[in-house]
């Protein structure tokens, strides 16, 4: 049992430069890997749509990297990328692009039928439909694989600290290796309360961007 | 591939490990899950909460629930083990809820025109009936149990984590092949999860898709 469970805030009052800057640098690591991640994902999905052969070997494929353990990429990452920043960047992008592009595929092939119908037959072009009718339809849905790649990666970006990712992670790794509580909790808590207050934020976000004519519907 | 060759007996005690830590965990969280779900059910004020409870939960990073739980549990099985059954009772407690409210009113109706108790009603036709979407459940829990388990290797867990995280300290080529052989393993037995529990629910005549997203 903890002697004092709040000696951990005691630690973080004690050394707030170390704090904030590792929390800078977890925030960073899981927004940059999310950006980069929708850049990436988003084409994919719209192009996998479109070319039906190409769908099925993509999809498989995001399917099964989804079953690689986090870790493990991390790890995988190390012997050719090294250790920093960087590294872990790249293992973090990997991580976003799955979910992202699978839930971008789902939406945007999920859109109805009948209201892509109804945009041909009003004489739209193929990217006045892409931008104007299944990117809104889809994006719900697409909203929602953003959410859970963000609330992921927060995690993912703890594990990182192994690798040299710094972040949150740095201050449990300490704690682990000196067995010391506050320093344990100073990362885990923060890292905890920073997924919730992005799981809660990212879903409120989600119901004021879904569009309007959607509403009702409620799906993703 | 080498490390597999050269230390199947290594692999196979971590792989042993790794499946009774999620054997034992996903098991106890089906003990609570389904009796939480099914008490959900009869009393819809416990929904928000328990729900919104689960779910919380499941955002909290891994290594983070690890060191919370440390205070109190320690460093090794223990913790690992009750945060496993943390993360796997929101799958499992939400698809309970969904498999009874899914249940047809007719068919319960039925029953109760045979004069079948409430007990009788909930062993013999409401848990029946939602046993393939309480799989599906079980399912996604598992196949996010595998992975988030690699991660108890940190906490002295054991488990196929362990391969990985002496790849990281390592140099060399000891450091890749390690690497891959815990990747490698723990995302077949991710995959093999995944394939025998949707094989199990087709059998008890349930429609199981693929997962969108795992842990």
């Amino acid at each position: 049992m903890l002697d004092d469970p709040l000696g951990f805030l005691e630690y973080i009052g004690e050394h707030p430069e170390q704090f904030l800057r590792l929390l800078g640098e977890h925030v960073q690591l899981t927004l940059l890997s999310v950006v980069i991640g929708i850049a990436v994902a988003l084409p994919l999905a719209v192009v996998c749509s479109r070319i039906e052969a190409l769908a099925k070997p993509m999809t498989w494929l995001a399917a099964v990297g989804q079953t690689i353990p986090s870790l493990a990429i991390l790890g995988l990452t190390l012997p050719f990328l090294g250790i920093g920043f960087r590294p872990s960047l790249f293992a973090l992008t990997i991580r976003a692009i799955l979910p992202i592009f699978l839930n971008a595929y789902i939406g945007l092939r999920g859109a109805d039928r009948a209201v892509v119908d109804a945009a041909r037959g009003m004489g739209t072009s193929n990217a006045q439909r892409l931008f104007l009718v299944e990117l809104p339809l889809a994006s719900p849905v697409i909203f929602a694989g953003v959410q859970t790649a963000t609330v992921q990666n927060i995690g993912v970006a703890t594990l990182a600290a192994y690798i040299g990712g710094g972040g949150l992670g740095d201050l449990i790794l300490q704690g682990l290796a000196m067995v010391d509580p506050p320093v344990l909790l100073a990362g885990a808590v923060p890292v905890a309360l920073l997924a919730m207050t992005a799981e809660i934020g990212l879903g409120r976000l989600r119901r004021l961007v879904v569009p309007a004519g959607l509403r009702p519907a409620g799906t993703g | 591939m080498g490390y597999l060759i050269d230390h199947p007996d290594r692999v196979l005690v971590l792989t042993g490990e790794h499946l009774r830590l999620v054997a034992i965990s996903v098991a106890l969280a089906i003990l609570i899950g389904v009796p939480l779900g099914v008490l959900i059910t009869r009393f819809r004020w416990l929904e928000a909460p328990a729900i919104n409870a689960t779910g919380v939960l499941y955002t909290v990073p891994s290594l983070a629930l690890f060191a919370i739980l440390i205070p109190y549990t320690g460093i090794g099985v223990t913790t690992a083990t009750v945060a496993l059954v943390l993360y796997s009772l929101l799958a499992i407690v939400r698809n309970t809820v969904a498999g009874i409210d899914g249940v047809p009113p007719a068919t319960l109706d039925a029953a109760r025109g045979m004069g079948m108790t409430g007990g009788q009603r909930l062993l013999l036709v409401e848990l029946p009936l939602a046993l393939p979407v309480i799989l599906a459940g079980v399912r996604v829990a598992t196949v996010a149990a595998v992975g988030i388990a690699t991660v108890a290797a940190a906490i002295g867990a054991g488990g196929l984590g362990r391969l990985i995280f002496d790849g990281i300290r390592l140099t060399g080529p000891a450091r890749l092949e390690r690497i891959i052989a815990g990747a490698l393993v723990a995302s077949l037995l991710s995959l093999a999860a995944d394939w025998g529990l949707a094989r199990l629910g087709r059998i008890f005549g349930g429609d199981q898709g693929p997962i969108a997203s795992g842990g």
